[in-house]
């Protein structure tokens, strides 16, 4: 039985809002400048060789690209070590249920709080990649929403392993099946094109690869190449909501 | 209004084929202080657990305002305030901001909630903290921390998991002082300690549970008479002296005994009269020492003086 309020869960939210003001700084290199020297050492070092990729200069296909993981990182770290501290080191989950707010409501509001994460490391990644001409549209405008969407998906996806997780060490896992191998095969680097055919079918399946068409696609002005993922993101994001909040409630409430 | 705050009929927990609470009952009334007094692993967390609705019991009957735990655990939960056993607080925020950010989960403004925690820090002597963070303040401070953080809906229960556990004497004084104050504004507490020195300082009334079962309810001090006598004769044996004849002879001086260790405690009304007597036996013994029976002696009759781990 669900039991969500959408009020709970946005006061949950508010408290992280809260939160990451204070450890802002220190979250900032994992998060932010890493996809900086991505962008630097791949992007212009890799770029001075490799000038267009599909009719458009390497360093800005590098970039939309990595704006993309940068959403993908933002809410990833968010749902599995940081929530897994609080959860596991700091109890505060276990305190926060002892007042009005359900189990549900913390989930869901974690999750709205990953995405937001996503939006803000996606869009201040998105402004330095403007400086490389990455942005070529208006259309990039809606770029906050797509790494929002995108954020959701991701943020689901890391809390319920974190719901399920026994330890912190199990992460390793997560991120080296799962988030690393999105990161070098859902075409930031590289179109999939140049890959045997059966992996292009597999980067199907993978969020990051529909979050990197989708802001590319608005980046460089074609909305047309984007809409099929921004769906397919949003279905994701729907069927995968309740499935942290199933399985929190199980974890926190016995 | 209801004088029952909390009524449990027949309430069993399971964890798998582990009965931690098997087939309790109990009430607490408006205003009291209760008490659950145990060792560890006797189902006294459990129990609190789900009062404040973070267990589910697995059976039995359990109301909270009358309300059943099952079926409306927000409207429960909107009326209590819970000071956890570990410290929950959020570390990354200032000893303001963590009873803001409370306030909040129950539906204050942050401009009501600012107001109430001005009072409540004032009310635990943390107004000069305001804007400190957590890992700056010492335990007995952020114990009286959570107490305010627990205070800040008005709750008309509150629920303490081992108030004092881990605090100094001046600290665990302090805190006692601000549970008093909050007993004689009307708040009923609920409480688990390990402390018996603290259960018959707050408690109206005591339950001792073992073994997931209550085995004994009551007010501290006729608990105390009915089990434990109203003195206690603590006899050292001799090292090397005749333990299980001396034990023999003592016996009978009064209404109940004791023998742990080479310590024989002997129960009884009228402790003077007892050592008058032993006095007159010549034992071989090494010391004797006269003290008022405690909750301690009731504890450990009624629980056993195995270690529990």
């Amino acid at each position: 039985m669900m039991d969500v309020s959408l009020r709970g869960a946005f006061r949950f939210w508010q408290r992280n809002l809260l939160l990451f003001r204070r450890i802002f700084l220190t979250a900032l290199p994992e998060n932010f400048l890493e996809p900086v020297l991505y962008l630097v050492a791949l992007g212009v070092g890799l770029g001075s060789y490799l000038r267009e990729v599909d009719g458009i200069p390497y360093v800005a296909f590098v970039a939309t690209g990595l704006a993309a993981s940068a959403a993908m990182y933002g809410a990833t770290f968010e749902c599995t070590y940081n929530a897994y501290v609080q959860f596991a080191y700091d109890r505060a989950y276990e305190a926060i249920i002892t007042t009005p707010l359900s189990a549900e409501d913390l989930a869901v509001g974690e999750v709205l709080w990953g995405a937001t994460r996503s939006v803000i490391y996606g869009s201040a990644f998105l402004a330095v990649a403007a400086l490389f001409g990455a942005v070529q549209s208006l259309w990039a405008l809606l770029l906050p929403a797509v790494f929002f969407v995108a954020g959701l998906v991701f943020s689901a996806l890391g809390l319920a392993f974190t719901a399920l997780t026994p330890s912190i060490d199990l992460f390793t896992y997560y991120f080296s099946l799962w988030i690393t191998p999105q990161f070098m095969f859902s075409g930031i680097f590289f179109p999939l094109e140049a890959l045997p055919r059966w992996v292009q079918q597999a980067a199907w399946f993978a969020p990051l690869y529909h979050a990197v068409r989708a802001t590319r696609a608005f980046a460089f002005g074609d909305p047309a190449d984007a809409w099929g993922s921004l769906l397919w993101l949003t279905l994701a994001a729907l069927v995968l909501l309740s499935v942290p909040a199933v399985l929190l409630r199980r974890r926190l409430v016995q | 209004m209801s004088m029952i705050v909390v009524e449990a009929q027949n309430l069993v927990k399971r964890f798998g084929t582990v009965r931690a609470v098997d087939d309790i009952s109990f009430e607490v009334r408006a205003g009291e202080c209760f008490g659950f007094l145990g060792p560890n692993g006797a189902g006294k967390t459990t129990t609190m657990k789900m009062i404040y609705c973070a267990v589910r019991p697995t059976d039995g009957v359990l109301r909270v305002f009358s309300l059943d735990v099952q079926r409306h655990p927000r409207r429960i939960k909107q009326q209590i305030g819970v000071v956890h056993q570990a410290t929950t607080l959020d570390e990354a925020l200032t000893v303001r901001e963590n009873l803001l950010v409370y306030g909040r989960y129950y539906g204050l403004s942050w401009a009501e909630a600012a107001r109430r925690a001005e009072q409540l820090l004032d009310f635990v002597e943390l107004a000069g903290r305001a804007h400190e963070r957590i890992p700056r303040l010492s335990g007995g401070m952020q114990r009286r921390l959570m107490i305010a953080r627990a205070l800040i809906s008005e709750p008309r229960l509150l629920i303490l998991d081992e108030p004092t556990t881990g605090l100094d004497p001046q600290a665990r004084h302090a805190v006692w002082e601000r549970l008093r104050q909050l007993k004689r504004a009307g708040i009923t507490q609920i409480l688990t300690t390990h402390y018996m020195e603290e259960a018959e300082q707050l408690c109206d009334r005591v339950a001792i549970v073992d073994g997931g079962r209550i085995v004994a309810e009551g007010p501290p001090r006729e608990l105390v008479e009915r089990y434990a006598g109203r003195e206690v004769v603590e006899v050292q044996l001799a090292p090397d002296g005749p333990a299980a004849a001396v034990v023999e002879r003592l016996r009978p001086l009064a209404e109940a005994h004791e023998v742990t260790g080479d310590r024989v405690l002997l129960h009884t009304r009228d402790g003077e009269r007892v050592v008058h007597q032993m006095r007159s036996l010549d034992l071989p013994i090494e010391g004797v020492t006269l003290r008022r029976a405690t909750l301690e002696d009731v504890f450990l009759r009624l629980t056993g003086r195995r270690l529990r781990e």
